[in-house]
């Protein structure tokens, strides 16, 4: 893999993921052991005074993840990441993870990148917004 | 008497460790739920090719993990409203790992604003080998309104 040189205020991502679909929200409850209802059954986020069912804080989360390792390929190493959970995302979003280099220093060979990251709905609303560390090789 | 103050004793206490083996079927129907096609995280043949050598858990997948309760900690389980979550990694969770959990209270306090009164509990939750060597620390914030 090619090594980039990162740069203060450079873009990251975008990735855009698919609509999200109640299929989904159900995969995603199995696959996380996340069961609580208000993302799988409709009467019950109805109940709940939600306005129907809304997905997992953590699939989006997921999601910036996903661009951060996509970012990363096999040669870089995710430090830490931290999200606070900003909106509601509902079945029919479409999330679009992006991040923002705040601060790069070399260190042993590796440039350590500190990251602004958020993940917006298709109305450009930010529903995730955290900051990552990571690392790559020094370009 | 607010839910901060009843939840205050428990601050600073710990489960037990709970004992978690990673499998890559689980590894595999997580990225498929995430919609993440990420070789690393199905294809045993293209993870050998890597410096990883196996296939590897993807970042917020120790979020599956049991990791155990507070003795005798409840929370409502309606209700609930997930702030916040960090993860700090220190190295990779592979397929096959044996993994021990724990789980914290590290915080409570109580925050008074436009919506009423509400609880913040902050929990922090570690996964470790059988030695107690770290693979990450994952700390979640989760608000409470309520009595």
């Amino acid at each position: 893999m090619s090594t980039v040189k990162y740069e203060v205020s450079q873009r990251l991502g975008p990735l855009e993921k698919p609509p999200i679909t109640k299929t989904q929200l159900v995969m995603y409850s199995g696959a996380s052991g996340d069961f609580n209802p208000i993302h799988t059954v409709e009467e019950f986020a109805q109940q709940a005074g939600l306005g129907g069912v809304i997905a997992h804080g953590m699939l989006t989360m997921a999601f910036v993840g996903q661009m951060l390792t996509d970012i990363l390929g096999v040669d870089g190493d995710l430090h830490k990441f931290g999200v606070r959970f900003a909106g509601m995302v509902r079945p029919g979003d479409v999330i679009t993870c992006e991040g923002e280099v705040k601060e790069v220093r070399e260190e042993n060979g590796r440039q350590i990148v500190t990251a602004d990251i958020w993940a917006a709905t298709q109305k450009q609303e930010k529903v995730v917004v955290g900051e990552a560390v990571f690392s790559v090789p020094a370009a | 008497m607010g839910a901060a103050e009843r939840y205050r004793p428990f601050v600073g206490q710990k489960s037990s460790p709970v004992k978690n083996e990673v499998e890559k079927g689980a590894i595999r129907k997580f990225a498929d739920a995430i919609g993440d096609r990420n070789p690393l995280y199905r294809d045993e043949d293209y993870a050998k090719t890597t410096r990883y050598g196996k296939i590897i858990a993807p970042p917020t997948f120790s979020r599956t993990f049991d990791f155990g309760k507070v003795p005798n900690f409840e929370l409502p389980a309606a209700g609930l409203i997930h702030a916040n979550q960090e993860f700090e990694y220190f190295r990779p969770i592979y397929a096959g790992d044996v993994v021990y959990c724990t789980n914290q209270l590290v915080d409570a306090f109580e925050k008074t604003g436009k919506l009423g009164t509400m609880t913040f509990l902050v929990f922090e939750q570690v996964v470790a080998d059988e030695a107690g060597t770290p693979y990450l620390k994952q700390r979640s914030t989760i608000i409470y309104r309520g009595e």
